[in-house]
């Protein structure tokens, strides 16, 4: 908080932004029936942990007399988007899959592999 | 080709061809023509050919070793008669030899040439006059060496004297014969047999195959064992074949094995017999821990090369003129406590060696190695007296006719009965006079007990087996009294006239259909042939003959016994006895052989059903019958010019036994009388009319019992009823070894099988049971715990799965908020729990 009132932007104020990103996608995914608003929920989540990963490999806010990290920040950042785009394929041609034979995207209905 | 190597080729070849048929026989019978027939063809070819090549060995020795009557008539007038040696210590053998190369000898000593000679002329013909020389020819050598440890040595090899190569012939001519009529007799083995003695557990009749060809392959191996003791050049070699010869009349007299008496006859003759050889192996035990050497004759020392002197030669070396000496391996082997204590005394194995080599003669004065003599005499005479059948052994003989007549009549005459004789015989320089007497009493109680027997038997087959017991103890009982020749010339002529009687009666039950002279009568005019032979036969086995002139062959051997016994027991009034059983047993002799000749062939039909069926045998059965029945005549004579069966024995007369001896030892004062002695003219007058009287006697006797019912039969046996129950019952021998043998080993047998039955079957099933319920407790232990175990495990496995498995419910939405609140709590608590680190 105390770093918001100063005016400045820094690596908090990306977190916050990144945390918030992180609950909203989590109850995205924790509500939502439709199987696309989950894959949302998720996309959410990886982009609010992306956020983090770039503030903190940002030589610009960094500071000061302080070495920055180098490029570690944005390539995981770069990694984490390249999973999000296959996990998004993945998750698309599941749902797609599901659909043809529930013919719903309902994941509450998902459920033939229950105990 | 030198005749020490021809003989031994010839009579090896004689010897191994029956073992070729038998090989054969074995391995082909079956396929040898139609049922096996060719096998007769087979063994008797075989048996001829053994014939041949004996006949060719005895024209060679007779061609190099001629039996001359002047060489008998010198010898004769030289010996005289060796009076009792009156300084005669415990120990001491004298024996006075009056033979010119004796007397040479002795001016010689020994060391010089003539005694190398003489070592040497050993297997060469050095001894062409024969009976002037002290030593007798004798071809020896080894063809095969068994077992060699140390100097020790046990080997397959060949001694061949004027006894090996005469019983050679005896003995493949009477096998022959046997084998020809066998042919003919056995030819019901053809086809299968209907066995009309044997009782079957159902009651139905018994058939089985006819066993042609196995009759004449055993046969084939009996002749082969026979003449492997007649040629065997050690004793080990005897034993084995001594053995086999054993085996052999085991499986032909249990030829018809599925009844019940030919099982046990089979048996009882073949443990009889290893009562015997128990005590034949302590004879060779205590020679070969003695000696070192079973060998007769001289072999080669295996260690050193060295020539190695033999039995013969130890035990009458020729440097003290072949008197009979206790060899000094046998004193030093007796005296073991001597030797201990030189060897205590110190001193290195050579000193220790002269030693003892010097002090032996010390010791044989003092009688050491006299027992251990005795015992290895009397043990080779314990496996005769089993082989030969005497007294105490003979009861197996009588049972022996189980086996097939042709059998019967090989067992009686050349093999097997003759073994036992002819050992004692060939083993004859190693008897002392001590053993000598064992066997001279052995052989009286048995000619006495079987002739008695033989009156009251009323089996045709039984009578003869009888009849040879008591041949066989007069035979032991010439050897006995010193009669070498004698008993061995008994032997031969025996074999032919026995082989001749056995045959006969085989012919007769043949025709008969019963071995019960009570049923037979009146055969003669049925069967003409079988009756003549059977005569001669009856005729040569008395002795009968024209005193001074002419006889049957029995007359010749049976007067030369009683004339030994006559002058052995004129030299030692003590053991008159001995002559007294001769003498009475040539009158029962005559009596009980004329008593079945009656019963049998004279006279009226007894049985007019057995007379009408009676017919004479085939030819092939017949013609065996004559031969024997000439050679029967013949086999006694002696030719113009010496030539004859006793002349020939003489040549091969042990060394130094042709003098008398007086000894005395271990049993009193004893003279072994010259047997040449025996032909002096008071004597042999004296013998043969004794013989005669005798045997005329027992001729009329019987002729009046049983030819012209003068005296009726029943009426004597009525009047010496005892006498007579104890002669029917065979003197109860048999009884007494059941009571005193039989029994109490069945008794110990019943004991032990109770003991086996109760307590250690018990104990055994104890164990198991136990061994049962421990196991029967250890499964429910299993069943149980371990199972029970393994069972929660899996059921509890199972039920937490099926709780769990709740847990999956299938909600996405569900399961992001357990990760979450699993995020969470993780979070809480590593916050929590590592609060101080974190703080730090």
């Amino acid at each position: 908080m105390m770093l918001i009132a100063t005016g400045t932007v820094s690596v908090a104020h990306y977190l916050v932004v990144g945390a918030i990103m992180f609950t909203a996608g989590i109850v995205c995914m924790a509500v939502k029936r439709n199987a696309l608003g989950v894959l949302m929920g998720i996309e959410l989540v990886l982009n609010g942990a992306n956020l983090n990963f770039v503030a903190f490999g940002s030589s610009y806010l960094a500071g000061e007399g302080r070495p920055p990290l180098g490029l570690d920040g944005e390539v995981m950042a770069l990694f984490v988007i390249l999973l999000a785009a296959a996990e998004a394929a993945v998750a698309l041609a599941i749902t797609l899959n599901f659909y043809n034979n529930h013919a719903t995207v309902d994941v509450d209905r998902a459920d033939d592999l229950r105990g | 080709m030198s005749i020490e190597n021809l003989l031994p080729l010839l009579l090896g070849l004689a010897w191994l061809v029956p073992l070729a048929s038998f090989v054969a026989i074995l391995f082909f019978g079956p396929r040898m023509g139609a049922h096996g027939k060719g096998a007769a063809t087979v063994a008797t070819a075989a048996i001829m050919t053994s014939l041949g090549l004996s006949l060719a060995a005895l024209v060679v020795w007779l061609g190099s070793h001629p039996v001359t009557v002047a060489a008998h008539g010198d010898e004769h007038a030289a010996v005289e008669a060796a009076a009792p040696d009156a300084s005669s210590s415990t120990v001491r053998f004298v024996a006075r030899l009056t033979e010119p190369a004796a007397a040479d000898h002795e001016a010689d000593s020994h060391g010089g040439p003539h005694g190398d000679a003489h070592h040497d002329g050993h297997s060469t013909e050095g001894h062409g006059d024969g009976h002037a020389a002290a030593k007798p020819v004798a071809y020896v050598g080894d063809w095969y060496t068994l077992y060699t440890g140390g100097s020790l040595q046990l080997s397959i090899g060949w001694y061949i004297d004027a006894i090996t190569v005469l019983m050679f012939v005896v003995v493949t001519f009477i096998a022959t014969c046997i084998h020809i009529y066998a042919a003919g007799y056995m030819h019901d083995e053809l086809h299968p047999v209907t066995d009309g003695e044997v009782q079957l557990a159902s009651g139905a009749t018994f058939t089985r195959e006819g066993r042609f060809h196995r009759f004449f392959q055993a046969l084939s191996l009996f002749c082969f064992s026979m003449l492997g003791i007649v040629i065997a050049g050690n004793l080990a070699m005897v034993f084995v074949f001594w053995e086999l010869v054993g085996i052999c009349s085991w499986f032909l007299i249990g030829f018809y094995f599925e009844r019940h008496s030919a099982s046990t006859a089979a048996n009882k003759a073949f443990i009889v017999n290893r009562v015997g050889d128990f005590g034949m192996l302590i004879g060779l035990m205590a020679l070969w821990g003695g000696l070192g050497t079973l060998h007769f004759g001289d072999s080669v020392d295996p260690t050193t090369g060295a020539a190695r002197p033999g039995l013969f030669e130890l035990v009458r070396p020729e440097q003290e003129h072949h008197a009979q000496q206790v060899p000094a391996g046998l004193v030093a082997f007796s005296a073991a406590d001597e030797v201990a204590r030189l060897a205590n005394a110190g001193g290195n194995p050579d000193e220790l060696r002269h030693q003892v080599s010097a002090a032996v003669p010390g010791w044989r004065q003092q009688g050491y190695g006299r027992w251990l003599l005795f015992v290895a005499g009397v043990g080779i005479f314990c496996g005769c007296v089993g082989k030969s059948a005497q007294v105490p052994l003979f009861v197996w003989l009588p049972d022996a006719m189980e086996g097939p007549t042709p059998v019967s009549a090989l067992v009686h005459s050349a093999t097997m009965v003759a073994a036992g004789v002819y050992l004692v015989g060939r083993f004859f320089p190693v008897l002392t006079p001590d053993v000598l007497l064992v066997i001279a009493y052995v052989g009286g109680m048995t000619l006495f007990i079987a002739a008695t027997i033989a009156v009251t038997a009323n089996d045709i087959k039984r009578v003869l087996a009888y009849s040879t017991v008591s041949q066989l103890g007069y035979m032991m009982l010439a050897l006995g009294v010193g009669g070498w020749v004698a008993g061995l010339f008994h032997l031969v002529t025996h074999a032919f006239f026995k082989s001749l009687l056995f045959l006969c009666s085989g012919s007769v039950i043949h025709a008969c259909h019963t071995n019960d002279m009570r049923k037979m009568g009146g055969l003669m005019r049925v069967m003409p042939y079988t009756g003549w032979t059977m005569l001669v036969g009856c005729l040569a086995i008395i002795g009968a003959g024209v005193p001074f002139v002419i006889g049957f062959s029995g007359y010749y051997s049976k007067d030369a016994i009683l004339a030994q016994a006559l002058l052995f027991s004129r030299l030692n009034p003590q053991h008159t006895i001995l002559y007294v059983a001769v003498a009475g047993g040539a009158f029962i002799t005559a009596f009980y052989m004329f008593r079945l000749w009656f019963m049998t062939f004279a006279g009226t039909p007894r049985d007019q059903h057995v007379f009408d069926h009676a017919h004479e045998s085939p030819r092939v059965m017949t013609t065996p019958l004559v031969v024997l029945a000439v050679l029967a005549v013949i086999a006694g004579w002696t030719l113009p010019g010496g030539f004859g069966v006793s002349g020939l024995l003489e040549q091969s007369r042990p060394a130094g036994t042709a003098a008398s001896l007086t000894t005395t030892d271990l049993l009193g004062t004893i003279t072994i009388p010259a047997e040449h002695d025996s032909h002096a003219g008071a004597i042999h007058v004296q013998a043969t009319l004794t013989a005669f009287a005798t045997a005329l006697a027992g001729v009329l006797l019987a002729a009046a019992m049983y030819l012209k019912p003068i005296v009726s039969p029943s009426g004597v046996a009525a009047a010496v009823r005892p006498v007579y129950t104890f002669l029917v019952n065979r003197w109860y021998v048999d009884e007494l070894y059941d009571t005193i043998f039989v029994q109490p080993a069945l008794r110990i047998a019943r004991v032990v099988s109770g003991f086996d039955r109760q307590v250690i079957d018990r104990l055994i099933n104890g164990l198991a049971l136990a061994a049962k319920r421990i196991a029967s407790l250890d499964a429910w232990f299993d069943r149980t715990v371990v199972d029970g175990l393994v069972n929660a495990a899996g059921q509890i496995t199972w039920s937490v799965g099926l709780e769990l498995k709740q847990l999956q419910t299938g909600r996405l939405r569900q399961y992001v908020m357990f990760i979450v609140v699993g995020t969470v709590a993780i979070f809480v608590l590593a916050t929590l729990l590592f609060r101080t680190s974190l703080a730090g």
